[in-house]
């Protein structure tokens, strides 16, 4: 028994050493000096003096100081506005009745499986009407509103007893008063999990900002990366390359390892979200 | 006949009836105003857009002005008439039918494998974690220099263990592999985590009864672990597919659908025909089929779901 599980940890390691080559080569690669088409730039052993040499590269061939400003824009945007609509919604869905709510719950609910990425072409129609085609408002407003969140915040609000709210209520607080003071507070374990989540899946998203954003001033690092990736075809400047990937990367890393636990968890949430 | 004066309320008392009357009305007014901005944007970047396609699919635009006339099906007939919309589908189904049971079937073993939690396990699911925290786009970008013919990292190391490597990108007959690759190991992870949840909700005695029983490891996994897994599995099942349809981004960076269509998946086709080959009515007609798959699809996993419901009840 004890040697059978000596052997799945040795062999896991293995297996995650492997899994794990892909980002050990970038770090690797992004310090190595005179970033060539060498043979050695595939080699995963650090046999050189460090150098930031490629870094600085990379910053300054890939305009990522603006890109980084609008990544961040667009995620801290979206995060900042689904944050009111959920909390609104999800406070709704917990806290009080109405007529037709089984019917607005299930039109919620079917969003859920109607992802955004498929609606790609009537959705760049509508951006187009609006007159946001090209703006980074445009890339955030079909993400306004989150069914995924409005669940996530509805089950956190649920678990909150509600002696809480009556005692306020007796003290004669209004609602607002009452959800910002009292329910808000209490629900930030949720508040933070869907922060996590819906951070991490704008600063990701390529494709939507690819079809709405038309020039290199209002560009995202994903957009970035990518026609750099493509700018350096033939093999050359592959240690720019790792460098700027690692840029790209290194928020979330950073957030990562900030919020270890959390991430987790609210990582098995989204799995709602797809 | 009684006055009518007398019976009507006095003015001192209209008033606070009113008002009763307004706080009533605001009341009832209140949830719906609380869900109206998320409803608003649902219905505007959701529901609305999905009836939009449908009529942008049966219709034809004239390039370059806003008219359009009614063609009924001709935009479909002309989807399924385009080879490069039947080479995608098929290589959607392989696609999926590759990633989602590679993915899956590695999620669960590393789960298995790392389900004790103890620091060191805890270290290897952070780095098993890592890839489906990236960008999609970042991990292509990496995994264009691994591909690279000669001295890219596979060819690299292949030629020192003695082994020719391959034109993982550019050659027909394995470039779809290759990117099946970079999905089963960024996605693997993330199925993980899920499978991990659900061995801790595992009831621990009926597997020391099964022990006890005599049940060996592989009997214990395939006749008690497995079968106790299955919401776990039904669910992750559903994402796995969900994702099988809407992650191109690799795609667009590593192969552009090339080399001859041999990667080219729906949703990249469909992006392709609306912004480079300006063909809307395909693009449209190709979106409402997704939508209509993602709908079956959602049909499918209640009705199970409801299913498991009740069989656990």
């Amino acid at each position: 028994m004890r040697r059978a599980s000596l052997v799945i940890a040795g062999l896991m390691l293995v297996v995650v050493f492997f899994w794990s080559t892909p980002f050990l080569w970038t770090l690797v690669a992004s310090f190595r000096p005179d970033a060539g088409a060498g043979i050695g730039m595939a080699s995963l052993v650090p046999d050189y003096k460090p150098t930031l040499a490629n870094f600085s590269d990379a910053l300054e061939a890939g305009d990522f100081a603006i890109y980084y400003l609008n990544t961040a824009i667009v995620a801290f945007g979206i995060l900042a506005v689904q944050i009111v609509t959920i909390s609104l919604a999800g406070y709704a869905f917990a806290r009080l009745s109405f007529p037709g709510r089984e019917i607005i719950f299930y039109v919620f609910l079917l969003q859920l499986m109607l992802v955004p990425p498929v609606l790609i072409v009537p959705n760049l129609r509508a951006i187009v009407d609006l007159g946001l085609y090209g703006t980074l408002l445009g890339v955030m407003a079909p993400y306004f509103a989150s069914a995924f969140g409005t669940f996530l915040m509805r089950q956190t609000f649920r678990q909150i007893p509600r002696d809480f709210e009556e005692a306020a209520t007796i003290d004669g607080a209004h609602w607002w008063q009452t959800l910002w003071h009292v329910l808000l507070p209490m629900a930030k374990p949720g508040l933070v999990a869907f922060s996590l989540v819906s951070l991490m899946a704008h600063w990701n998203e390529f494709l939507w900002p690819l079809m709405v954003l038309n020039e290199p001033r209002t560009q995202t690092l994903t957009i970035g990366l990518a026609s750099f990736a493509l700018g350096s075809e033939g093999g050359k400047e592959w240690g720019v390359l790792a460098a700027g990937t690692l840029l790209v990367m290194f928020p979330l890393l950073a957030l990562f390892a900030a919020f270890q636990r959390q991430f987790v968890d609210s990582f098995m949430f989204s799995g709602l979200k797809g | 006949m009684t006055s009518i004066a007398t019976e009507a309320p006095s003015l001192a008392e209209i008033r606070p009836a009113r008002r009763a009357l307004r706080v009533r009305l605001g009341r009832r007014a209140l949830p719906y105003l609380l869900l109206a901005p998320s409803i608003l944007l649902l219905a505007g970047f959701t529901y609305l857009p999905i009836f939009r396609v449908i009529w942008d699919s049966l219709h034809e635009q004239i390039h370059g002005s806003r008219e359009n006339h009614f063609v009924g099906l001709a935009n479909y007939v002309g989807l399924f008439s385009d080879t490069a919309f039947g080479q995608a589908v098929g290589n959607n189904l392989v696609y999926a039918a590759a990633t989602v049971p590679f993915s899956m079937g590695l999620a669960l073993l590393f789960a298995l494998a790392l389900q004790r939690s103890t620091r060191f396990n805890a270290v290897l699911r952070a780095l098993l974690l890592f890839p489906s925290m990236v960008p999609l786009v970042a991990a292509a970008s990496l995994f264009f220099f691994i591909f690279l013919p000669g001295v890219g990292l596979f060819d690299y190391y292949l030629a020192k263990i003695g082994l020719h490597g391959a034109n993982w990108l550019g050659d027909p007959d394995i470039a779809l592999w290759s990117l099946i690759g970079i999905t089963v190991w960024k996605n693997a992870g993330y199925y993980m985590l899920f499978y991990l949840a659900g061995l801790q909700t595992m009831p621990g005695e009926v597997l020391e009864a099964a022990t006890i029983d005599g049940a060996n490891g592989w009997q214990r996994l395939r006749y008690i672990i497995i079968p106790l897994l299955a919401p776990t599995t039904a669910f992750v099942l559903v994402i796995a597919l969900i994702n099988a349809l809407i992650q191109v981004d690799h795609v667009i960076v590593l192969t552009k659908g090339g080399p001859s269509n041999a990667t080219k998946l729906v949703l990249y086709y469909i992006f392709e025909q609306a912004t480079q080959n300006f063909a809307a009515g395909k693009a449209a007609a190709a979106s409402v089929l997704s939508v209509a798959f993602l709908l079956a699809l959602s049909v499918i996993s209640l009705k199970t779901m409801e299913r498991g419901a009740h069989a656990a009840s």
